[in-house]
């Protein structure tokens, strides 16, 4: 059994017991504990299923490489699925379930899928649930979807919330081991601005754990002193509980840092988002031991040789009474002489190297312990826990040569070095055959724009697997890296250590070397996608040669843990059944984040109403008050119209256009964009950007304006205005504005960059009110301060002066055929003219109307709407707006592609109105179809209808719409399609329904 | 070999050693009929095609990596015809039909999942473009469904429907769309092409496009050289630099475009999700992981990577549909080159160079193209003529104005992108 010993470990705060549920079940733990050794503590050794096979899991590691121990945290808006047990720091009141069984962690129906095993190898549903076709959408399918994932989806709203913070460092330095504090110190006392993250919430790594000397002292009192100097220099910061989770182009960090999850009742954010700009970054990132391919290595109970060694010394757990260690490196002996000094039995450890062990084996040997060369696992007994292991020659096929009862095994088959970040954006890694992993190219670094490397790799990350070597190259990195950034770092030596003479590795990627295919289907390599040696050397055989055919075909290292145990192992037995060597094979490409990060971090703040924020007219909230009904409109909230207390919108609607046609209508038209154009070229500028003539519009002017695409696609429209000589004012359309502001620059900067042009957006400077409808003017002379008469300020002019001691801009332009003065004042004052307005034109019948009423109003005028009429194959000529092409210019963007022979091509699709025979309103979107079908297949169409509503002014249907030869076809009947499978007809009319002569607006 | 029960039976049985390799690993010849330069899926379903339709069995596929290493293993695996505009809209219905014949035809399972795609809409104007396109895509013979707030509540309760942003007005619900395992389509067309006579060639860099008289005669490469009657690039996101080789400039921008993947769920996103104002779309895979994307970088590049802000965006926008998703943990993110051409539509052509032709410009769309494009390119190739269904996809309608397809409506213009 797994159980906490008397000796409570260095990170155990025994006088904080705390109380956590695990599916249902109260355990206790301390302050200090993670969950998993709290869960371990407890004999709960069972933690979870694979995916798969559904297979008994527990923890086979102890960080953030755990593939297994994930399980399903909190409740209701604080929910977590796949939280790694081994990482989770026990707080009171924890509540975790188990995932991924049905109906208990103990007994799971799942596991069946583990009987069906060979039916079930790698890939399997490529080849089959081919035959018959409904089978697969309908019950194979289903059936497959149902099995998908291993934590529940989070189904609440997330009750949390999120940060992100920025910072710059000349240094950052990710990873608090030895490494990462040294080149910390070095890089801190050289001056520069120094960033250093941990992702646990300890400082020192392995080193403390393993009880190394740092220049003649304790490992755990050289860290402390080193930290104690780091938090006090003023140029460096330092993190834990914070994850160096990505490496991105230019040198730009992210890093996660967990502020509440060890105590989620603080406030606050739960988790913030470092966003470092960092001209020299340190991975000391440290190292991953890699599991044993033996069969059975899967059975809880059977861990990493180093982290049965954390369990013991950080939080004084056992993993077993009796724990075999199995190895290929010298490492493990450090956790067998752990174990065996805490009281705990060691029956054997298995050398799996001929030659065995160095000083470590001898030490061992010396206190005892039984050390077996030559020697491996050929099998582990047990189900939901290790009973025994089958001892046999690591050079044969298995042959049993003893069985040993014992309840854990430790095992090691090397370090690999975590080269993360150091790939993220580009470094590249070399095989160092010695030492049997892939550790950083140093030739080959992450490069910046200069061409330099910005990403160091240092201390065990860098391949250094001894304490002496590790501080030596961390300071000589630490020193780099502060050099580069002009920093002065200081001279003298690293301090030593005691490392032990240790023999070299032989990579083991099987074990027994010779072993069959019944021990090969046994042997994991993926715990948490059940992976096996068996399934990798099938791959292989189909010719899934390649290391990311492998990868993607078995699913191998594509969990949870991204492969941070299973890759290596993986590809080199991949190798192995290719016969090529590990280099050859490569890995697979390292992506962050190095592991999982939350959406919510990496969102933010800026979620629901701040995504996107909402941009708000100065008139705003006025709307707010009026209760109206909002629509988005590109990045504003504009009112689709007022509805008063039991009106529809509907009625509401046609309530506003029948007043506004009848006595005044108030619109809030500040969204529309604005763009001052200015400077000596500006009328040659504005020549080339609209069809029509600008540059001879009369000071005091306005003109109707079309901009088009080099493709001749009409793109936008509004009113310009001639401010003064050398200044005009654009108005865009609403989406418009940040659109056309750029196009302007575009070719101010790209194509024209000679002429004397400045362009500015002034939109969000102005209010602007639209006052519409024949007694627009009474209430304008109501508020008195300028003459607005038709005489001195006639339609298609605008004027400055005051209304009601506003200062005011005055257009006299419509959108809707009514007299019509759009007002602008200065933003700041643009909510106390409109509920001037309001009030002052009670008496004349003033309603503000919204956008849908707007839309009403120009379409039954036959005005065209940018996005209606158009959709980016639509030229102006089509929508029968020639008049707003000058014939006089010669050039404007689009007049060449207009000329081209399929622009001037009849057969055209061009607007008409449209009226329905039977009054009714045609439906949005609906196309007009024609007899037969294409050589396709698909239905003849012949039109299709942009603006359709139902006019209050008219009482019936009207339509603008797209039609062949549309114009040519007066009085034509066509037909349009509604979903339901019925039709409307409608007749083609002249696209003008109201006021055909424009008497009204001109007024 | 083909797969069926019985061989799944007996391989159970005797330790599944008798499969045998989906593809060889042949030497390259020194000379072909056709070589495809790009072993992604657009070149290996016109590998598979060529041979199928046409009885062109004398090919090399050439691939710089592995086979499918370029976008087709990095999309969002997206199924869809839900296009309106003449020339897309035919080319994109005929590609799914394809798709629900595609298992039996390759026999290989690629998972097509047709779990239905919504496109949610926010405001008025959107509601009508989308049933614009509903209208178009039911005349082209595919479905659509418009559906209210409700019926959209019906199919996605976990959405946040009154979002004071983005209120959800309905959806476009496209019931035939959804989506595949993006892999094993190369490796279904790789195997299909390869059971045939293809020759698929990894690691086989094209380094030259040899031209002798306004005429294609082969191809330089990391392998030595190998001539051809025809050459074909088929090379997405590199098309620039291989038809640099034949002295071309395609109007092509390569932009990095990014996709992520979360941790392992348990099932809660049984549609393809598109939430079109925050440039975001999800589903889940049959594995449990959520998979969606968002917006290009919006910067050129080679690198199948990309940076922060749009990640950031894409998560914003991702929160802000989903207020329950913060707790799912992002996995890994990637990123894919995009042939990004200036109208959106792609490029299914022959080229000044006699027996020399091209393929691009997929922008983010390329996954669901796959079969109609290796087909359609399939029949240009061995006929020399365009087939009915990609007629419109003309190299030069960049050059004569003609025949432009912007399906985004915003209008064609060379800073699209």
């Amino acid at each position: 059994m797994s159980t906490r010993l008397q000796s409570k470990g260095r990170l155990v705060d025994t006088t904080q017991p705390m109380e956590f549920r695990f599916n249902g079940k109260r355990l206790k733990g301390y302050a200090g504990d993670t969950l998993a050794s709290a869960l371990l503590a407890n004999d709960q050794m069972l933690m979870g299923r694979s995916f798969k096979y559904h297979r008994p899991r527990g923890a086979v590691a102890s960080g953030a490489e755990e593939p297994n121990a994930l399980v399903n945290l909190g409740q209701g808006g604080k929910f977590e699925p796949n939280q790694r047990a081994t990482t989770t720091e026990l707080f009171e009141g924890l509540y975790a379930t188990s995932q991924n069984h049905w109906p208990t962690l103990e007994f799971d129906v799942g596991a069946v899928n583990a009987a069906l095993a060979r039916f079930l190898p790698a890939g399997f549903y490529y080849k089959m649930f081919i035959h018959p076709r409904p089978f697969w959408k309908y019950v194979y399918e289903p059936f497959i979807r149902q099995s998908a994932g291993l934590g529940k989806a989070p189904k609440e709203r997330d009750a949390d919330t999120y940060e992100h913070f920025y910072f710059y460092a000349d240094v950052m330095v990710i990873g608090g081991g030895i490494a990462g504090l040294t080149a910390a110190l070095e890089a801190g006392r050289a001056g520069a601005r120094v960033l250093l993250v941990e992702q646990t919430a300890h400082w020192g790594g392995r080193a403390v754990v393993d009880g190394a000397e740092i220049g003649g002292k304790p490992a755990e009192d050289w860290v402390a002193e080193t930290v104690a100097e780091l938090a006090a220099m003023d140029n460096v910061t330092i993190r834990a509980r914070t994850m160096g989770a990505g490496v991105y182009d230019h040198g730009f960090i992210l890093a996660y840092e967990r502020l509440t999850d060890h105590n989620p009742e603080t406030s606050g954010p739960r988790h913030r988002l470092w966003r470092v700009r960092a001209k020299q970054t340190i991975s000391a990132t440290g190292a991953i031991e890699r599991p044993l391919s033996f069969a059975g290595n899967d059975i809880p109970g059977v861990m990493l040789a180093g982290a049965v060694r954390d369990y013991l010394v950080n939080w004084g757990v056992s993993i077993g009474d009796r724990t075999v260690v199995v190895t290929n490196n010298d490492d493990a002996y450090r956790t067998a002489i752990a174990l065996h000094r805490a009281g705990l039995r060691v029956p054997a450890i298995l050398d799996a190297r001929a030659s065995g062990g160095g000083a470590l084996a001898d030490e061992a040997r010396a206190a005892g312990i039984r050390v077996e060369a030559g020697r491996a696992i050929a099998k582990v007994k047990g189900g939901k826990r290790v009973e025994a292991v089958e001892v046999c020659l690591q050079a044969g096929e298995g042959a049993v040569l003893e069985t040993i009862p014992c309840d854990a095994v430790a095992m090691s088959g090397g370090w690999s070095p975590v080269v993360h970040l150091w790939s993220h954006c580009g470094g590249k890694l070399l095989w160092d055959t010695e030492l049997a992993m892939f550790r950083p190219d140093p030739a080959r670094a992450p490069t910046g724009s200069d061409g330099l490397g910005f990403v160091a790799a240092a201390g065990t990350a860098n391949g250094h697997l001894g304490t002496s070597a590790v501080l030596a190259d961390a300071q000589s990195a630490g020193r780099a890296a502060a050099k580069a950034t002009g920093a002065k770092p200081k001279t003298g030596k690293a301090p030593q250590s005691n490392d032990a003479d240790e023999a070299p590795i032989e990579p083991v990627w099987l074990m027994p070397q010779g072993a069959g295919d019944a021990l090969r289907m046994k042997a994991w390599l993926d715990y948490q996608n059940d992976v096996k040696v068996s399934d990798v050397q099938l791959a292989a055989r189909e010719g899934y040669e390649s290391v990311e055919h492998a990868k993607r075909y078995t699913t191998l290292g594509m969990a949870t843990d991204q492969g941070k145990l299973s890759n290596i192992n993986g590809l080199a037995v991949l190798s192995g059944a290719l016969d090529q060597a590990i280099p050859v094979t490569g890995t697979t490409t390292f992506r962050p984040p190095y592991t999982p990060i939350s959406m919510g971090a990496i969102g933010g703040s800026a979620r629901d109403g701040l995504f996107q924020p909402i941009r708000k007219t100065p008139i705003y909230g006025y709307h707010v008050d009026q209760n109206a009904d909002f629509e988005p409109v590109g990045h504003w909230r504009r009112p689709y119209t007022y509805p008063r207390s039991a009106e529809t919108v509907h009625d509401a609607v046609n309530r506003e256009v029948v007043n506004t046609r009848a006595n005044i209508g108030l619109l809030d038209a500040s969204t529309l964009g604005k763009l001052i154009v200015k400077g000596p070229d500006a009328g040659r500028f504005l020549d080339m950007m609209y069809t029509n003539m600008m540059s001879n519009l009369a000071i005091g002017k306005c003109r109707y304006g079309l901009m088009c695409s080099e493709n001749g696609f009409l793109s936008d429209d509004g009113v310009v205005a001639r401010i003064d000589e050398d200044t005009w004012l654009c108005h865009t359309t609403t989406g418009g504005a940040d659109r056309i502001h750029a196009w302007m620059e575009d070719w101010l900067q790209c194509e024209w960059w000679d002429w004397k042009v400045y362009v500015a957006n002034v939109t969000e400077q102005y209010a602007q009110v639209a006052v519409v409808g024949p007694k627009a003017r009474k209430l304008l002379e109501k508020l008195g301060g300028m003459d607005v008469s038709k005489e001195t300020l006639p339609f298609m002019q605008w004027a400055d002066g005051t209304l009601g001691g506003f200062p005011v801009r005055v257009y006299r332009i419509s959108f809707s055929g009514e007299l019509s003065y759009e007002i602008a004042v200065p933003a700041s004052l643009g909510r106390a003219f409109w509920d001037r307005l309001v009030a002052d034109g009670e008496e004349f019948g003033l309603m503000p109307y919204g956008t849908e009423c707007l839309h009403i109003l120009r379409a039954e005028k036959g005005f065209i709407m940018i996005g209606d009429e158009t959709d980016g194959t639509v030229i102006p000529q089509d929508l029968g707006l020639n008049w707003a092409i000058s014939k006089k210019k010669d050039d404007y963007l689009g007049k060449r592609a207009q000329e081209r022979e399929h622009m001037v091509d009849p057969k055209r699709w061009k607007l008409v109105g449209l009226e329905t025979l039977d009054g009714s309103v045609i439906p949005d979107g609906a196309y007009a179809v024609a007899a037969g079908k294409n050589a396709n297949g698909q239905r003849n169409t012949e039109g299709r209808v942009t603006s359709t509503y139902y006019s209050a002014t008219l009482k019936r249907g009207i339509a603008m719409g797209l039609i062949l030869n549309g114009p040519d076809r007066m009085g034509d009947v066509v037909e349009f399609p509604k979903v339901d499978g019925t039709s409307v007809k409608a007749k083609i009319v002249d696209q003008v329904f109201y006021d055909k002569a424009g008497e009204k607006q001109d007024v | 070999m083909r797969y069926n029960a019985w061989q799944i039976f007996k391989e159970a049985f005797t330790g599944q050693t008798g499969w045998k390799p989906v593809w060889r690993d042949p030497e390259p010849k020194k000379e072909y009929d056709i070589v495809l330069i790009g072993g992604g899926g657009h070149g290996l379903s016109t590998a598979y095609y060529l041979a199928k339709n046409h009885g062109l069995t004398n090919i090399a596929v050439l691939e710089k990596g592995y086979i499918g290493s370029g976008n087709i293993g990095r999309n969002t695996t997206i199924v869809r015809a839900n296009y309106f505009l003449p020339g897309n809209s035919e080319f994109y219905s005929h590609s799914l039909k394809l798709w629900e014949g595609l298992e039996s035809d390759l026999n290989y399972n690629v998972m097509h999942s047709q779990r239905g795609l919504i496109n949610l809409f926010h405001s008025d104007g959107q509601r009508d473009a989308f049933v614009r396109r509903g209208n178009a895509m039911i005349n082209q013979g595919d479905d659509a469904v418009l559906l209210d707030r409700d019926g959209v509540r019906q199919h996605l309760p976990y959405i946040d429907f009154d979002n004071v942003r983005f209120p959800v007005y309905g959806g476009l619900l496209h019931p035939r769309g959804g989506t595949a395992r993006h892999d094993a389509v190369a490796w279904g067309y790789a195997r299909g092409a390869d059971q045939r006579g293809v020759d698929l060639i990894q690691n086989c860099e094209v380094t030259g496009i040899d031209i002798s008289n306004g005429k294609v005669t082969g191809v330089q490469t990391s392998r030595g050289p190998i001539r051809a009657k025809k050459v074909a690039m088929v090379a997405a996101g590199r098309s620039g630099q291989v038809a640099a080789m034949a002295g071309m400039r395609l109007p092509i921008e390569s932009h990095v475009l990014q996709a992520f993947v979360t941790e392992g769920l348990k099932p809660v996103i049984d549609h393809v999700v598109s939430f079109g104002m925050g440039h975001f779309y999800i589903s889940q895979s049959d594995k449990g992981g959520l998979v969606f994307g968002g917006d290009l970088d919006f910067y050129s590049s080679y690198a199948q990577r990309g940076n922060l802000p749009m990640k950031e965006h894409v998560m914003e926008a991702a929160m802000t549909l989903m207020p329950m998703i913060g707790k799912a943990k992002v996995l890994r993110s990637w990123g894919g080159i995009m042939d990004m051409s200036p109208d959106g539509s792609p490029i299914i052509d022959r080229t000044h160079v006699d027996g020399l032709f091209v393929n691009c410009g997929w922008n983010y769309g390329g996954f669901k193209a796959v079969p109609a494009s290796g087909w359609a390119y399939a029949h240009l190739i061995a006929t020399g003529k365009p087939h009915d269904t990609a007629a419109r996809y003309r190299l030069d309608r960049f050059t004569t104005g003609r025949g432009i397809m912007d399906e985004e409506g915003t209008g064609s213009q060379h800073n699209l992108h």
